[in-house]
């Protein structure tokens, strides 16, 4: 071909702003999971069974339910949210629409940020609403019922921000579930113990205030920071697939 | 033949719009290449060509930038690509051997969401691109009902509204029948003529006028580093 | 500059300065701790409170500021991998990995034996065992990424990543362990509190700490060549190597 002949090269030009991208992003994640509804019931129906499980273990005497509950719950929400990370990412990986993201000419991490968000309105949000009924099952008085719900309402998006690192690490590889909990559970921990911790303060009469507050830093701190080691760990995840 | 001499629009012609230099990739501590440098200017189709396991795909994706396992260099329109990767991207449309179509979602709102953060689109030019790539009346079908070949196709509808001029495509032709390969060959020589390039792999015997070739050993083992 | 620090990432020229040295480190890491842990055991002062069984400190304290302090020397390396991409920060963070998880298991294991005569029970959830325990599995879950992966390039960079989320967040663990230890405990165990310690507790307890740290840097040199020679078999300058030691 005679280079006389070619033709102008016309560049892209116009192109959408992220804030666009993050609402497509999270539009598609939310539509995806309507069409298959059974997918969003199977972390509530297990956050309700492990907290079953423990009046029948242990004991389903007033006295202990009461002192444990709020720990009961948040553990088990806990296990819930750690059980849906693995879908978070995994599907669009098999589908290759996840390379399709990372070659948006969008900043990755708030793509991924999008999906988070998405991840939590579909199973933290639920496992909050659902929390007044179970805790009405192991006899927490309305103060801490209420307390607790606003705990699990900042910590659950730390949970899947945080597991969003986990999942995109472990993405690909063989017993990734596995690996993904062994990698992210020691990384719940301050989240837990400032969640129980807060209701325990909360029973006890104490102002708890500042540990919201201190709840609501660890929120800032994943939503600033978590967003960026996942578009990483994806990075080197899709390189190795 | 007439010789017009136009110094600076030719020069713009000849700048290629990607340029790899000295790339090597080393996979599981085996080469797949190695001093591997090409240009691809604007008009052209090239074909990738090599054995299998030569690292066609793994050059692709290189070039796409979902590979970083490699050194050397690579520019988009004279610069590095690490330092405008926005710039490049929207200009680049990378198509994989998954297609990246969701299995519960139509094929409308497939390509919606593909082009969500990439520019505006309407939904008449979406339904458009639909249509010329054979799937009118399929429009609001779960892509799960549709055949392999069908679900390549939404993929493929994406390459009728694309602005983007380099398109690096690995293994399009994959489940396309006679008909469909006919119609992407004229795609990708229109493209061409229109000031585009195309990166493409294929096991599909293309053939096209003026078609480069840029063709992997089969690559070897890896000894002084 | 950029040449200097190239041949610093070279494994080649690691393998061939650290043999240099090597002997020196595990002489004198055998030294400071001998006469650390003798002195310790032996020659320093029964304490007021708890009598010899506090002697233990010796080897518990040593062990439990390795384990802590590798994990930061990995993330150290890991902004090195990261930023850099030098081969021999990966190999490492790979070959240190698995020491700092048997020191952070020492540690514990030792703490529990301290345990069992102070406190009267092989287990207490003290704020200090129970950080130390998390330690424990965020180095496991570090070594079990490792072994995942296959490509040794993304596995080094995965890891990475995950090194430096841990470091984030080991000081919110540690002061939420801390709070939540206070929140369950009244004081009653402050025992681990020192408040005072004379001069001939702290000297052997300093001498076994950097003889630790000697040993800690032989250690991970010799297993960072074995490293290497399994990542580097196929190249020339391995084979000679091999081929020398064969004849």
């Amino acid at each position: 071909m005679n280079a006389e002949a070619r033709p102008e090269v016309r560049l892209a030009s116009s192109s959408v702003g992220a804030l666009a991208a993050m609402k497509g992003v999270f539009a598609r994640d939310m539509k995806v999971a309507f069409r298959q509804r059974q997918d969003l019931l199977n972390p509530l129906l297990f956050f309700i069974m492990v907290v079953t499980l423990f009046p029948l273990g242990v004991s389903p005497e007033v006295s202990f339910l009461r002192e444990a509950g709020a720990g009961i719950l948040w553990v088990a929400a806990l296990l819930s949210v750690l059980l849906s990370l693995d879908h978070l990412f995994r599907h669009d990986f098999d589908d290759g629409t996840l390379e399709q993201l990372v070659l948006q000419p969008q900043p990755l991490f708030l793509l991924i940020l999008a999906k988070t968000i998405a991840h939590w309105m579909l199973t933290g949000l639920p496992l909050v609403v659902l929390t007044p009924v179970l805790g009405v099952m192991v006899h927490l008085d309305g103060n801490s019922i209420a307390v607790l719900c606003l705990t699990l309402l900042i910590g659950t998006p730390v949970l899947s921000l945080i597991g969003a690192i986990g999942a995109a690490l472990t993405l690909g590889l063989r017993s990734a579930g596995v690996l993904l909990s062994l990698l992210i559970i020691p990384l719940y921990i301050p989240v837990l113990i400032f969640g129980t911790g807060t209701v325990a303060a909360a029973a006890e009469g104490a102002a708890v205030g500042a540990y919201l507050a201190l709840l609501g830093a660890f929120l800032m701190l994943a939503l600033t920071l978590a967003p960026f080691a996942a578009a990483a760990a994806l990075k080197i995840s899709l390189s190795n697939g | 033949m007439r010789f017009t001499h136009r110094p600076d629009y030719g020069a713009l012609m000849s700048e290629p719009l990607l340029q790899a230099v000295n790339l090597q990739c080393e996979r599981d501590k085996r080469i797949l290449f190695r001093e591997l440098s090409f240009s691809i200017l604007p008009g052209t189709v090239t074909r990738v060509e090599g054995p299998n396991g030569s690292g066609k795909t793994t050059l692709l994706r290189i070039l796409a930038g979902l590979n970083d396992a490699w050194t050397g260099e690579l520019k988009w329109r004279g610069s590095p690509v690490d330092s405008q990767r926005e710039e490049f991207l929207r200009n680049m449309l990378y198509l994989g051997h998954r297609p990246g179509i969701k299995p519960l979602l139509t094929p409308l709102e497939n390509l919606r969401a593909l082009m969500a953060g990439r520019r505006q689109v309407s939904d008449a030019a979406l339904r458009q691109a639909l249509q010329g790539t054979g799937l009118a009346g399929f429009e609001n079908v779960p892509c799960r009902n549709l055949s392999a070949g069908q679900q390549r196709r939404v993929a493929l509808a994406r390459l009728l509204i694309a602005d983007e001029p380099l398109w690096l495509l690995d293994e399009v032709f994959t489940a396309i029948d006679a008909d469909g390969v006919q119609a992407l060959e004229a795609l990708l020589l229109q493209r061409a003529a229109e000031g585009g390039a195309v990166l493409v792999t294929t096991h599909h015997d293309l053939d096209l006028p003026g078609m480069h070739k840029l063709t992997l050993g089969a690559g070897g083992l890896s000894d002084e580093c | 500059m950029w040449q200097f620090f190239h041949k610093l990432g070279s494994p080649k020229w690691f393998f061939g300065i650290s043999a240099r040295f090597m002997p020196w480190l595990l002489a004198g890491g055998v030294l400071l701790l001998m006469a650390g842990v003798v002195w310790g055991l032996a020659f320093a002062p029964k304490d007021y409170l708890q009598g010899n069984s506090y002697r233990i400190i010796f080897i518990h304290v040593p062990t439990a500021f390795m384990a802590q302090s590798i994990y930061i020397m990995m993330a150290s390396a890991a902004v090195v991998t990261l930023v850099w991409r030098m081969k021999l920060a990966d190999v490492f963070v790979k070959a240190v990995a698995p020491v700092g998880l048997v020191l952070t298991f020492l540690a514990l294991f030792t703490g529990a034996v301290w345990g069992k005569p102070t406190w009267g029970t092989w287990w207490i959830w003290d704020a200090r065992l129970t950080s130390m325990l998390i330690l424990l599995f965020l180095y496991g879950g570090v070594i079990a990424l490792d072994r995942a992966i296959n490509d040794e390039k993304s596995a080094a960079r995965a890891v990475a990543v995950l090194v430096l989320v841990g470091v984030v967040n080991i000081p919110i663990i540690k002061y939420s362990v801390e709070w939540w230890n206070t929140l369950h405990q009244p004081a009653s165990f402050k025992l681990t509190e020192k408040p005072t310690m004379p001069p001939e507790m702290w000297v052997p307890l300093l001498l076994s700490v950097l003889g630790l740290y000697l040993i800690f840097g032989w250690l991970a040199c010799i297993r960072m060549q074995t490293e290497i020679l399994s990542r580097e078999q196929r190249t020339r300058w391995v084979k000679e190597f091999v081929m020398r030691g064969r004849s």
